[in-house]
């Protein structure tokens, strides 16, 4: 049960990626029924997978492996790992897929390349699985750059459009730099415990085993590690890929930079919770709240519909990433999955509102108009009434307002971060906490207002709208009822009495006893003791953002651009996104022109002149012995002078461009080290 | 001089066969040194590849290495028939681009 | 003498004789056909190794494939085969000094080391070995080798049918 389901799961949209890839075009409809339908089967299969991991064994950790390869002495195993972890984690990936799927049917339906575009996503779910099923860390990397890939393809899905193309490359790029620390990390661990299974790695810290007997290394590990968190759920300093990626179709925003590829680091964080030291944690805990903070203030300013869902989500990554810092475990994994929910239906409604614009602009041959810039927008409310109230729930569920699902979960994690700052004294991390939770209610409701409230912009556009699709609409329905809180707990203002608390608890630390951050019985009482406070501020807070965003864009009693005036350089920074692309392109980009430069001058100048003259003394060398050679009338001797002559040829242009002189040389280099090592 | 003959026609042996193998090498390297015609130089490279399967089989039969040489020996001879399949293909795609396959005159990168 | 020793020194003479006619021949045809012997004289040696198996492997691989690959590759883009020697060379006098020096060098590093020699029983057949190995310690490098293959094929066959698109072009 707990074997073969697992590797069906894991397999079935892999089947499907290879059965479009080769006969897509050829199938009817172009396959996509084939690849949704598989997707379907691998969600209802994942949902039986939950229900009985969790009414028969809620407890264990169920893994298989077997012998993958053998390298010298070193055994790599290729293994299943099933606890309630992977499980809950399971059935969202492939919900959302699957939502994506059907949704994808009507956004992407006149696609050139639509049989493509399905198979790229059973590639993407595909690896997407083997992140969560694998048990060990080197087979996580393999699906970690798998993952990396396919969402390379799906965000250049569009490669025509050269902001596509650059968009992918950059998405894939700035990941490597995360994956690079990650796999140094793995490095480290693998020296020191020769495997790569989480357990025995686990078992081998507690055991009292540290890399290279200090406790800094595996503090350097953790670290490492989570530099590939970094990367993939766009932490701050590498968080610059996901605004770009928002070039891909709608729908696949909605899968990779809502629910899956930008939670696998935060799983990733969760999976190798138990072998971090508080030190590791306390930096994890401080990049979250940065990078929480950094995007919300962005997110105020920008107009483009999916560039602030785009930096709302980089917020509220940020939030998962602090809250497991921090030690609350299963608020950051809770706020992961209901994140998931809402945060996908936020882009499959924008990609809805999108399509509707798109259509209407379409009709009045209208290309330069902009169909995500929200200020085009505005009113949409009585013509896409289905897409209008799906949305309502979601931004409710973001903003954090009572009888949400999002409600549940950013009120346990400022209790977390609140609790923390009670046990360690670290305060900026709840005040970052909730001066993001009311930015986020604000900059929620101010999209939400601009874009389906008041006065259309343009009322020819605004007439051709209308709603989109039921294939459309209902994964957007479905969604909604997941971003209420009976899914989750049936005490709305607690989620620790709901079933999610009892399946996913904090894993035991791992690390030596003075290295471990504060046991979780310690812990839990201190969020106990605040947990009523944080939900009051929290509640305050989010109604302030709410009311903020009301009175600026509804009642319009405050003026939107006497703020951006009064906010002077802050407003600025925030609408260029603090530079930060400025920045790299200054530092590292043309850092590397600069080298670059430099290096050729050098080439040119020092080396040629090197060359030149080593060449024009050979020459000139050449030239008398051939004079001498020339006299001294000999069969032999004329030989050598050729051979001179031809040696003095040779370097005097090195790069003759022939393949067999160049051979020459490596034979007589090859030569000349056999003698010198015989 | 029967005796010289016995002498220097010996039962032969590991180093017999790697001599053989030495001198098929520097036939192998001469041709790859200094045909024009690439076909030439592939074929100089399958004899060296050769050479090399005659050092692997020898010190298979006449050392510890046994049966793993053999086996050394047979994924030689695998990868010999990728190469020269691609090996082939672009000789031919490159006689269509030059309209000549003397690796002398294809000379673009000339510095 | 025994039998094996003259075989040994009859194909050892073949494969280097063979294989010297292919490096000087003129003639890129009869150079193909050189090769030719000088393989079936290394498959004769690998038999007097013990390695029947690999024997019959160079024999159908080198042979029957490589040779015959060699051969099209020759009559697809001969331009005619009448030139001197010397003008179907390059750098001879370097190529000459290395690959002697190279030969010089080897049988000086081969003849002179002290190679530990361990007799083994003449083995009567080594073809099951051979599979054993190959499914047992082997199998990830014979998996490779085959996805390897796999893909010389698909490259070789992109490659040519690129050539055929070209040359539609121009007709």
């Amino acid at each position: 049960m707990f074997t073969q389901l697992p590797l069906i799961i894991l397999l079935l949209p892999l089947l499907a990626f290879i059965l479009l890839i080769f006969f897509g075009k050829r199938l009817p409809r172009q396959g996509d029924w084939l690849a949704t339908g598989l997707m379907t089967l691998t969600l209802f299969l994942s949902l039986i997978l939950l229900v009985v991991k969790l009414g028969t064994q809620p407890a264990e950790t169920i893994s298989s492996s077997f012998n993958w390869a053998i390298v010298g002495s070193q055994v790599i195993g290729f293994g299943i790992m099933i606890d309630n972890l992977a499980a809950v984690m399971l059935v969202v990936v492939t919900l959302v897929s699957t939502l994506v799927h059907y949704f994808s049917m009507g956004y992407m339906k006149d696609d050139t390349r639509y049989s493509r575009y399905f198979a790229y996503l059973g590639l993407f779910s595909f690896s997407m699985l083997g992140i969560v099923l694998t048990n060990n860390i080197l087979l996580m990397y393999v699906f970690w750059e798998l993952v990396g890939v396919s969402s390379y393809l799906l965000i250049g899905h569009w490669y025509e459009k050269k902001t596509a193309s650059n968009a992918a490359n950059k998405a894939f790029i700035v990941n490597r730099i995360g994956d690079f620390g990650m796999f140094v990390g793995i490095m480290i661990l693998f020296l020191s415990y020769s495997t790569f299974a989480f357990e025995a790695i686990f078992e081998s810290i507690s055991a009292g085993q540290l890399p290279f007997g200090s406790e800094g290394w595996l503090t350097a590990a953790g670290i490492l590690i989570f530099c590939g968190a970094i990367g993939k759920s766009a932490q701050f300093p590498l968080h610059v890929w996901l605004p770009d990626a928002m070039e891909g179709p709608t729908p696949v925003s909605a899968l990779i930079h809502a629910a899956t590829m930008v939670a696998a680091g935060v799983y990733l964080v969760a999976r190798v919770f138990p072998m971090l030291t508080a030190d590791a944690l306390l930096v994890i805990a401080y990049i979250g709240a940065i990078t929480a903070l950094i995007a919300a203030t962005i997110a105020i300013t920008q107009f483009d519909i999916k560039k602030v869902l785009a930096y709302s989500t980089i917020s509220q990554l940020g939030y998962m990433i602090m809250a497991l810092g921090v030690g609350a475990y299963t608020a950051g994994f809770m706020h992961l999955v209901t994140h998931a929910a809402f945060k996908a239906g936020l882009f499959l409604g924008a990609g809805s509102v999108i399509y509707g614009m798109h259509a209407a602009l379409h009709k009045l041959h209208n290309h330069h108009t902009d169909a995500q810039d929200i200020r085009n927008m505005g009113g949409l409310k009585s013509k896409m009434p289905l897409t209008y109230w799906t949305f309502l729930i979601f931004t409710l569920a973001i903003s954090g307002i009572p009888l949400t699902s999002g409600f549940l979960s950013k009120d346990e994690i400022l209790a977390g971060t609140l609790a923390f700052s009670t046990l360690n004294g670290h305060w900026l991390l709840p005040l970052t906490g909730f001066l993001v939770a009311g930015l986020t209610a604000f900059y929620m409701f101010r999209l939400l207002i601009l874009t389906f409230h008041g006065k259309p912009a343009n009322d020819q556009v605004y007439s051709g709208v209308s709603e989109s699709p039921k294939v459309m609409t209902i994964p957007l329905i479905i969604l909604a009822g997941l971003s209420l809180f009976f899914f989750y707990s049936f005490n709305p203002f607690g989620a620790t009495s709901g079933w999610f608390y009892g399946a996913i608890e904090r894993p035991e630390s791992m690390v030596p006893l003075i290295l471990q951050p504060a046991a979780y019985p310690v812990f839990y009482e201190a969020v106990s003791s605040v947990h009523t406070l944080a939900m009051i501020l929290s509640i305050i807070i989010a109604g302030g953002g709410v009311v903020f965003a009301l009175a600026v864009y509804h009642w319009k009693k405050v003026s939107a651009d006497a703020l951006a005036k009064r906010a002077g350089l802050l407003y600025t920074g925030s609408v260029n996104k603090w530079y930060f692309d400025e920045f790299y392109d200054a530092a590292f980009v043309n850092g590397t022109h600069g080298l670059m430069k430099m290096l050729r001058w050098f080439d040119e100048n020092i080396i040629d002149g090197i060359v030149n003259g080593s060449a024009l003394i050979t020459k000139v060398l050449s030239r008398i012995s051939g004079w001498i050679d020339n006299n001294v009338v000999d069969g032999l001797v004329n030989g050598t002078a050729t051979t001179a002559n031809k040696a003095g040829g040779l370097l005097s242009h090195v790069q003759t461009g022939k393949v067999q002189t160049y051979l020459v040389y490596v034979i007589f280099s090859f030569l000349v080290l056999f003698v010198l090592f015989l | 001089m029967e005796l010289l003959l016995a002498q220097s026609v010996i039962e032969p042996g590991l180093t017999h066969f790697l001599v053989v193998s030495a001198i098929l090498f520097s036939l192998g390297v001469m041709a790859v040194l200094s045909r024009r015609n690439t076909i030439m130089v592939l074929m100089g490279v399958e004899l060296i590849l050769n050479s090399a399967n005659i050092n692997f089989i020898a010190f298979s039969r006449f050392t510890e290495l046994s049966l793993d040489g053999q086996m050394i020996a047979l994924f030689v001879i695998i990868i010999a028939a990728a190469e020269a399949a691609v090996a082939l293909a672009i000789v031919l795609n490159v006689y269509n681009r030059f309209k000549t396959i003397n690796l002398d005159d294809i000379s673009l990168l000339k510095g | 003498m025994e039998l094996t020793t003259i075989l040994f020194y009859l194909f050892s003479l073949i494969t280097l004789g063979a294989a010297a006619f292919m490096v000087f021949s003129k003639n890129i045809v009869h150079s193909a056909f050189a090769l030719m012997f000088a393989l079936i004289g290394v498959a004769a040696l690998y038999v007097l190794l013990y390695a029947d198996f690999l024997a019959a492997t160079q024999l159908l691989v080198y042979v029957g494939g490589i040779l015959i690959l060699i051969l099209f590759g020759v009559m697809l883009t001969s331009l005619g085969y009448t030139f001197n020697f010397k003008t179907v060379t390059v750098n001879l006098a370097p190529a000459s000094l290395l690959s002697a020096t190279a030969a010089v060098l080897l049988i000086f590093a081969f003849v002179t080391t002290d190679w530990k020699i361990s007799e083994i029983a003449e083995p009567t057949d080594t073809v099951y070995d051979l599979g054993m190995l190959l499914m047992g310690d082997y199998i990830l490098p014979f998996i490779v080798a085959g996805v390897l293959l796999l893909i010389a094929i698909i490259g070789a066959i992109l490659m040519s049918t690129h050539l055929s698109a070209e040359n539609r072009e121009g007709v």
